[in-house]
């Protein structure tokens, strides 16, 4: 019997670990051969622990499995009480295009044979086989655009470090997820770790950098844990080291830890970070591509921007670009959250309106009550409320609507939440991880907790001056962290105007 | 609270083992502060000056790289750290009241330890657990979906 259960960490906090002992427990009790594979999530995190049995007609999903519903499982497995189907058949999965995380929950995610087994280092044997330059313009021609956050063109950033002098450049990783309602790069690095350390291999390649690291948090435990043996792994079996399969290309990489601060995922803290300096944001220029890490050239990538890149170099670019909307091209791995009905992991082309994920894909809320507004994009996103539900998901036209889609983040809050508190709360929360270099950040973000507070025992004045306090916010912030929290403390005020007007309920 | 332990002649050969350990790499600060945290539970005052040393840096800059990150704390803390994350996604599902519930259960606020040196609170912004949140995370052990009656139940055995 061949048997799956998450290591992913959402199904491990809401007791894989516990359902694994239990299914070995119970197969050595009935002695039945067992092998459990603890692989990645398949996305459906409200299934989770989501458990699959291999069968002749595919493998079977069970969720959300309890230990004490283990036992059952052995004596029939179409008549268990949690007997979903079969996995591919779910409508959640049918409804995805799944290029970047086609492998995450399929396969074991530390087993090289399974990742090969399943289109697994096409594309680094394709990279293998062109020039640098022409990895660079395949990687420009699929539009891919960076997945972080900010949506520069990948393959434009790669050409700047292509063309840049040096014997030493580095691609650096940006896995520091710090946003609310993310959660797809930590996926990928549990689920299917090889196909980032393909990703970065073939980056290495096309920009002639032999060095690589990925900065992730220290919030991600098991996502530490996983990546570093598959790096382990991949060294051992030559597809890192000296010799990348063979090839007289040089390409190693090494794991670095944050310590708790989201301005460490701007790219330029992240490097100070790195190199063990006070992780303030440098002003740009000089570009990282130029002068990044040690003050060499560095391509510094989101881990979906690079994952990506393995799917591309295998299909070709025009097969990428093909999906998606506008300038919006390919895939993105939407990430639904909060008080949501089902929530978890749906990649899928650009294009989808906001109201079909929100109400068709996700099903509304889990309370059951209306979807009051959606933040998306993270904490520096902006709140959609349903009027704006017709917004296609690109890049264009969440800015459209003076919003943004971030890392594709989305928090969906029912009509209980206090859109008042949420504002409140993200200047809360820019005052706490703010780098301290702009007067506006560091100054500003706590005075609007104060106005915001005025606001909230009743008078009104303090409105007029949280607006003026985010234009200043906007205008005099270096980085995205002071210059976007007006999104979601703006788009709160200017949709949300009743959660604020607490002088008239103070009156009453 | 825990009182600090002395930095001694053990701790010293600690530290040095930990600083040898990373000789070479690029960047080794913030890579030696998460080992010697590891270590100690906490990072000793007394380590910075050998560590800025080593490195060839002032003692003002250490402090100041440790002190920018929330992770590192210059003492120890209770025997159980429990986070709890308050970010949007966990808003959503009613974090706010279960932190205010647990506050008011163990006396404490954020960054506060309990006065028997059991249980320290501290505020995390994302677990990455956000379709199944409220999300905390009990000396490294993660839990989803958390409230009242969860934490309980895993905090009973901490005291
Ligand atoms: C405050 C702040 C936090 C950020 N956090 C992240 C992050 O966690 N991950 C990420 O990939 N990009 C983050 N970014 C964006 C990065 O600065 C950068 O644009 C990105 O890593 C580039 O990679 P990409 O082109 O592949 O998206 C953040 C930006 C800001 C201003
Ligand atoms: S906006 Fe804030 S976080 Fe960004 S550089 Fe300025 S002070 Fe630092």
């Amino acid at each position: 019997m061949k048997i799956w259960v998450p290591l992913d960490s959402a199904a491990v906090a809401l007791g894989a670990d516990d359902v694994a002992d239990a299914i070995s427990a119970e197969a050595a009790k009935r002695g039945v051969d067992v092998t459990i594979v603890r692989n990645g999530s398949r996305g459906m995190i409200w299934l989770e622990p989501l458990v699959e049995v291999a069968t002749d007609d595919g493998r079977l999903a069970f969720g959300p499995m309890e230990p004490g519903e283990v036992p059952a499982l052995f004596d029939g497995l179409e008549s268990h009480a949690k007997c979903l189907g079969l996995t591919e058949e779910l409508p959640w999965m049918v409804r995805q295009t799944r290029l970047t995380f086609a492998r995450c929950g399929v396969i074991d995610p530390l087993s090289l044979h399974d990742y090969e087994l399943h289109h697994g280092l096409k594309g680094l044997k394709r990279a293998l086989s062109m020039m640098p330059a022409e990895i660079v313009q395949e990687v420009t021609d699929s539009g891919l655009r960076g997945r972080g956050g900010a949506g520069f063109p990948t393959g434009i950033k790669w050409k700047t470090v292509h063309d840049a002098a040096g014997p030493q450049k580095y691609i650096v990783c940006n896995a520091d997820e710090g946003d609310s309602a993310t959660f797809a790069d930590r996926m990928l690095m549990e689920g299917d770790p090889f196909t980032l350390i393909e990703g970065m291999a073939i980056a290495g390649i096309a920009v002639g950098a032999t060095k690589g690291y990925i900065y992730t948090r220290s919030e991600y435990p098991i996502a530490i844990s996983q990546f570093q043996k598959a790096i382990e792994i991949a060294r051992r079996e030559g597809i890192l080291g000296p010799r990348v399969m063979g090839s007289d290309y040089s390409f190693d990489m090494e794991v670095r830890v944050g310590a708790g601060a989201y301005v460490c995922g701007e790219e330029t803290s992240l490097l100070n970070s790195m190199e063990g300096k006070r992780a303030v944001v440098r002003a740009k220029p000089p570009l990282p591509a130029l002068e990044g890490f040690m003050g060499k050239p560095t391509v510094v990538n989101n881990v979906i921007s690079l994952a990506s890149v393995p799917v591309i170099m295998d299909r070709g670019a025009a097969f990428y670009k093909n999906y998606g909307m506008g300038r919006s091209h390919g895939t993105m791995a939407l990430q639904i959250a909060g008080n949501v009905k089902y929530g978890g992991l749906f990649e899928t082309a650009f294009g989808l309106s906001l109201g079909e994920i929100v109400e068709d894909i996700a099903g509304g809320t889990a309370s059951g009550r209306p979807v009051k507004a959606v933040q998306v994009g993270g904490p520096l996103g902006a709140w959609f409320p349903p009027a704006l539900f017709d917004t296609p998901f690109t890049y264009e036209d969440f800015a459209a609507k003076d919003g943004l889609i971030g890392h594709a983040g989305l928090t969906i809050a029912d009509d209980s939440v206090d859109m008042l508190k949420m504002a409140r709360f993200a200047m809360e929360f820019c005052a706490i991880e703010s780098c301290g270099k702009c007067t506006p950040c560091r100054i500003g973000a706590v005075r609007g907790v104060e106005t915001l507070d005025r606001v909230a025992a009743g008078d009104p004045s303090g409105i007029p001056l949280v607006a003026d306090l985010c234009n200043t916010m906007k205008s005099g912030s270096l980085c995205a962290l002071g210059g976007f929290t007006p999104y979601p403390v703006m788009s709160a005020l200017t949709h949300f105007p009743d959660d604020f007007a607490t002088a008239k309920e103070a009156a009453e | 609270m825990p009182a600090t332990p002395a930095f001694d002649a053990a701790g010293e050969e600690t530290l040095s083992e930990i600083l040898n350990a990373h000789r070479g790499i690029e960047g080794p600060l913030l890579p030696i502060l998460h080992a010697v945290q590891e270590a100690f539970g906490h990072v000793p005052q007394e380590a910075l000056p050998i560590i800025a040393q080593d490195l060839n840096i002032s003692r003002a800059e250490a402090h100041g790289v440790m002190s920018f990150y929330h992770d590192f704390r210059e003492n120890p803390a209770g025997r159980t750290v429990l986070k709890l994350c308050r970010a949007e996604a966990c808003k959503s599902v009613g974090a706010d009241a279960l932190a205010d519930q647990t506050r008011e259960k163990l006396g404490i606020d954020w960054h506060d330890t309990t006065e028997d040196g059991a249980i320290t609170l501290e505020p995390v912004f994302c677990l990455g657990l956000c379709a199944c949140g409220p999300a905390a995370m009990v000396n490294g052990k993660l839990v989803g979906r958390a409230d009242a009656a969860k934490l309980d139940k895993i905090l009973e055995g901490a005291r």
